[in-house]
């Protein structure tokens, strides 16, 4: 009993973070699924949603807040798709890595230019803060909020995709552009879905994330963008399921080896399983299996 | 009725087709037959948008749909089957049928057509849920053709509907896509399959390197010596 008891706060922890990894991730592993590229500037996406809420708050209520928020990083995300990643739709695949690698510096940098590189304080949201009683253990609402959150628009998430019109074009446009444009899909408007829901996911991540960790700076998208993406490369990537499942396991690991003494190894073993995934099996737990004839 | 008109265009810095002219005229069967890397497939995926024109006209009844996006061309009322089948492979046979009918808002109507396409291809039936990578090739080429019809075209476009299919089947594709024909639907058909093509055309054109040579009634172009040499192997 006084095992649980001891171990609990980290395994809770360790959810809660996962659950934020997992919104993150949901948006890597969609645009992976349709574009075949890793959307370098997705974490930074997530910073600037947190940013941008230190800004907003000052001079609306919360709840306004968090609706901006979200609605700035779907604008912000479809902008870069249509500016930087459209007009290079049929370039080869390295030339559009590149330029996710390019808009992920210059968010960095136009943040760096805005905040003059000072860590800026989060606002905090005195209900996500509350403390409550888990069994024997004492936490935050947000740690109890984030799974559950997460899971129930997972869910919404993957009804979405197996059991809607949008949903069903986007598994065609993730297999066959050119078969799926002469079904008359609009494979434009499909991407901007995807990118729309990715972001929106990673802008709801950035308020539970963030209200957790109270200081942010033009640097804070780069280590939870980075476990995202090795959550949706665990998972396998272009799998939603997939991603989620990876986030949750990354997320608890991370904070059993901090509940056992070596936190300063907690980064360096998500990236040990990032190396050991890619040597011993590629495509991740879910990832895109070959199907058998019947 | 389809008319193309002086049609030139490039492809992978090839001068692909060079001015070609082809009429699809309304209760008919066409045929474009060639050989390999004739313009065939291209000439397919121009009209429908997928390739870019560079000279010429492709009008649509009345209509010049030259330069207009795939998804308005399928709203006009045509559809593309592709070479090689191009099944969703991790759809349901049931949601590769609804992807054809994509653009369409008349539900009680896809319901309909759902219903014929599926006493069309009575085999598809029985496999509602299998997913689409787990059919024999045939079944793949009849959902191909069934997915197309949802579209409620007026124009069908077959590119190598018998393309690695047996004897048998192909027969049965044959029979099927007459019988879409005689329900008022038109036909435009490529083939390299030469014979089984003229057979069930009403017109057909020969097509080498970019440009018609010849065209005909599809059994006058059967008799003729110089198709028969290059294309039926007598």
């Amino acid at each position: 009993m006084s095992l649980i008891s001891s171990w609990l706060p980290y395994i809770l922890a360790g959810i809660a973070i996962g659950g934020q990894y997992a919104l993150i991730a949901i948006g890597y592993t969609m645009v992976y699924g349709i574009l075949r590229l890793i959307n370098f500037a997705h974490g930074d996406v997530f910073m600037w949603s947190g940013l941008i809420m230190v800004y907003l708050i000052t001079v609306m209520p919360l709840w306004l807040s968090i609706i901006c928020v979200i609605i700035f990083a779907i604008v912000l995300g479809t902008t870069i798709e249509k500016v930087a990643y459209r007009p290079l739709r049929t370039a080869p695949r390295m030339s559009i890595m590149i330029s996710a690698i390019g808009v992920s510096y210059l968010l960095q940098n136009v943040a760096l230019y805005i905040t003059g590189g000072l860590t800026k304080t989060y606002p905090s949201i005195s209900w996500l803060q509350k403390t409550v009683d888990i069994g024997p253990a004492t936490t935050k609402m947000v740690t109890l909020i984030t799974p559950i959150l997460t899971i129930v628009l997972v869910v919404g998430l993957v009804m979405l995709i197996n059991h809607t019109k949008i949903g069903m074009a986007m598994r065609a446009v993730s297999r066959d552009f050119e078969t799926s444009s002469l079904m008359g899909i609009d494979i434009n408007r499909v991407i901007t879905v995807t990118f729309v829901i990715g972001c929106g996911l990673a802008a709801i991540g950035s308020v539970l994330f963030f209200s957790n960790y109270t200081g942010i700076n033009p640097m804070s998208g780069a280590m939870p963008g980075l476990k995202a993406f090795v959550a949706a490369v665990f998972g396998g990537i272009g799998s939603v399921p997939g991603a989620v499942v990876g986030a949750f396991i990354i997320g608890i690991c991370e904070n059993i080896i901090k509940g056992a003494g070596w936190t300063t190894f907690s980064d360096a073993f998500t990236f040990v399983l990032l190396i050991v995934i890619l040597m011993v099996k590629p495509t991740g737990l879910f990832g895109e299996k070959n199907i058998d004839k019947v | 009725m389809l008319a193309i008109r002086d049609l030139h265009v490039y492809y992978g810095g090839i001068h692909a087709l060079q001015g070609i002219d082809i009429d699809v005229p309304d209760g008919q069967i066409i045929s474009l037959i060639g050989a390999n890397g004739a313009g065939k497939s291209t000439t397919l995926k121009s009209i429908m948008g997928l390739v870019g024109k560079r000279q010429g006209q492709v009008f649509w009844d009345n209509l010049d749909i030259t330069s207009m996006k795939t998804k308005d061309i399928v709203k006009e009322g045509i559809i593309l089957c592709p070479e090689g089948r191009r099944i969703f492979p991790d759809l349901t046979v049931d949601e590769n049928i609804m992807c054809g009918a994509y653009l369409r808002k008349d539900k009680e109507e896809i319901e309909k057509d759902r219903e014929w396409v599926y006493s069309l291809f009575p085999r598809l039936k029985e496999r509602t849920w299998q997913l689409g990578a787990t059919l024999s090739g045939g079944e793949q080429q009849m959902l191909a053709v069934a997915r197309a019809l949802m579209s409620k075209p007026k124009l069908l476009m077959l590119d190598e509907p018998s393309l690695g299919l047996a004897p048998l089947i192909i027969k049965d594709i044959f029979a099927i896509i007459q019988k879409i024909a005689s329900e008022g639907v038109n036909i435009m058909l490529i083939e390299q399959n030469a014979k089984a093509a003229l057979e069930i055309s009403d017109y057909a054109y020969v097509m080498e390197t970019g440009v018609i040579t010849m065209a005909g009634p599809g059994k006058a172009l059967m008799n003729d010596p110089r198709v028969q040499q290059a294309y039926l192997g007598e």
